[in-house]
C-alpha cells in the first residue's frame, strides 16, 4: 500500500450519492449526509410513535369485544401494533437515537404521530373500519417503505406489511359480517365509513404541491411515490371493496374517470388536517394523556426489573456455579 | 438512557428454522439477558418465525468499520484463484 488515502467529506458524500444511485441500501454505520439522518429519525420515531399512540383507539374496545373470537382477533392485532412500535424504535437507535429520548419527544409533543389517530372509535364497527381503510392507507403508505434506501427501515417495514395484511382482512370480515346482521348494524357500519374516510385520505400528508420536502426525499430514496400518487392509489383500490361491502363512501364526487383511468374524488379539507396536527384533534389530549400515565405508571416496573437483574448479577459473581446454564446451553455449540 | 430504566440494549438472533443459521433480526432493551429472550419471544416471534433465539448485548459486538471497508476486505480482492470458475478445464472432462 502507497501513502494513507485521505478521504475527504467529499468523497464520502460521493460515495453515498453513489450507493442511493445504484438503489443499494445505506446501513447504520455507513456515512450518510446530516440532514439525511435526522431526516430519518424524523420519518421512523413519526412513523414508530403512530403505531404506539395507534394501539389506543381500538385498544378501548378488547373489554368489550363482542365474542371471545373478536376479542382474540383484536388482542393480537394491538399487540402487533405494539410490535411494530418495537421495530420501528429499534430501526431508529441504529442511527443514533436513543429509545428513551424518543419516548419523551412523544409524550413532551416534540414529535408527531399520524393525524387519525386522534379521531375516536365509537362503535365497534370502528374497529371493522380502522382495519379496513385505516390499515388499509397504511398499507398503500408502507408497502414503497420496503424498498426504503435505509436498510433497517426497510426491513422493519417488511415485517411491518406481513403483518398489517391480517389487519385489514378481519376488519374487512369484521365489516362483511356486520352488513349481513340487522339494519341497526349496517347502519353503525355505515355511520363509521363517513366518519373516517376522509381522515382517512388525509393519513397520505398534504396535496404534492404543498408538500416542500417531497423532492428530496424522493432524490434519497426515501420516499418512493408522492402524497397524491399513494391517495389515488388507495382511493382506486377501495371504491370497489367498499361497492362489495355495500356502504356507500362519502363523496358526491367520487366517480370513476374513464380518461385517467382512476376515480376521481372531491376536494379533501386540508384545514382540518392542519388543526388535527397542531393539537385540536378530537382525541389529542386524550392520547398523549394516556401515553404519558402509561409511562409514568410503568416507571416502578422499569426500576423493579433493573434492582432484580443488578442482584441477580452480584448474586452470579459471589457465586458462579449457581450461574443459570440453560441461558448459554443453545449458544455453546455455535 | 436513565430514564428508560437503564435497560440495556440487546441485539437479537433467530433461527428460522432447523437447518439454517441464525440472522439478525433487530434490536429490543431489557433488564438482563433472560428478559431479553422472552422480549424477543414476544416481538419477533409472533407467527412461529423461529424456532431458536439468541440475545447479545449490543455493546459486546465489535464490528468491521465500514470506513476501512476497502483496505480491510482488500486481501481477498486478488485472489481470484480461489473460485473455481479461474481454472479453465476442457469442455470434455465430464464430472468437474
Amino acid at each position: 500500500m502507497t501513502a494513507e488515502p485521505m478521504t475527504t467529506e467529499q468523497d464520502l458524500e460521493a460515495h453515498f450519492e453513489d450507493t442511493i444511485a445504484r438503489d443499494r441500501r445505506i446501513e447504520p454505520r455507513d456515512w450518510m449526509p446530516p440532514k439525511y439522518r435526522s431526516n430519518m429519525v424524523r420519518q421512523i420515531a413519526q412513523h414508530a410513535h403512530s403505531e404506539i399512540i395507534g394501539m389506543q383507539p381500538e385498544g378501548n374496545w378488547i373489554t368489550r369485544a363482542p365474542s371471545l373470537r373478536r376479542k382474540a382477533i383484536l388482542l393480537a392485532k394491538v399487540q402487533d401494533e405494539a410490535g411494530h412500535g418495537m421495530y420501528l424504535y429499534s430501526a431508529a437507535e441504529t442511527l443514533g437515537a436513543d429509545r428513551a429520548d424518543l419516548t419523551r419527544a412523544l409524550i413532551e409533543s416534540r414529535q408527531k404521530y399520524s393525524s387519525i389517530f386522534n379521531y375516536p372509535a365509537l362503535s365497534y364497527a370502528d374497529v371493522g373500519v380502522i382495519g379496513w381503510l385505516v390499515d388499509g392507507a397504511a398499507i398503500c403508505n408502507q408497502v414503497p417503505l420496503c424498498r426504503s434506501s435505509y436498510g433497517p427501515y426497510a426491513r422493519a417495514m417488511i415485517r411491518i406489511c406481513k403483518e398489517e395484511s391480517f389487519h385489514q382482512r378481519q376488519g374487512y370480515e369484521l365489516l362483511m359480517t356486520m352488513m349481513r346482521g340487522t339494519q341497526g348494524q349496517r347502519d353503525m357500519v355505515q355511520d363509521a365509513v363517513d366518519r373516517t374516510w376522509w381522515p382517512s385520505l388525509m393519513m397520505f400528508g398534504p396535496p404534492d404541491a404543498d408538500s416542500p420536502n417531497t423532492a428530496q426525499s424522493m432524490r434519497w430514496g426515501v420516499k418512493r411515490h408522492t402524497n397524491d400518487e399513494l391517495r389515488q392509489r388507495f382511493v382506486d383500490m377501495t371504491v370497489p371493496q367498499a361497492e362489495r361491502l355495500g356502504v356507500t363512501l362519502p363523496d358526491p364526487d367520487l366517480r370513476w374517470n374513464e380518461e385517467r383511468g382512476h376515480y376521481d374524488f372531491g376536494p379533501v379539507d386540508w384545514d382540518e388536517l392542519k388543526a388535527v396536527i397542531a393539537g385540536n384533534g378530537p382525541c389529542n389530549a386524550q392520547r398523549l394523556a394516556r401515553r404519558r400515565a402509561a409511562h409514568d405508571e410503568g416507571a416502578w416496573v422499569r426500576e423493579a426489573a433493573l434492582a432484580h437483574a443488578a442482584k441477580q448479577h452480584d448474586q452470579t459473581r459471589q457465586n458462579p456455579s449457581s450461574e443459570r446454564s440453560r441461558l448459554t446451553a443453545g449458544a455453546s455449540n455455535v | 438512557m436513565s430514564d428508560q430504566g437503564g435497560w440495556p440494549l440487546y441485539e437479537v438472533f433467530l433461527r428460522g428454522k432447523r437447518g439454517l443459521n441464525h440472522v439478525h433480526v433487530g434490536s429490543l432493551h431489557a433488564a438482563d439477558a433472560e428478559m431479553a429472550l422472552h422480549h424477543a419471544r414476544d416481538l419477533y416471534t409472533r407467527r412461529n418465525e423461529g424456532v431458536s433465539i439468541w440475545v447479545v448485548r449490543a455493546s459486546d459486538i465489535t464490528a468491521s468499520s465500514p470506513d476501512e471497508k476497502d483496505p480491510f476486505f482488500k486481501p481477498s480482492g486478488d485472489k481470484v484463484y480461489r473460485h473455481p470458475t479461474f481454472y479453465d478445464i476442457p469442455d470434455d472432462v465430464p464430472h468437474i
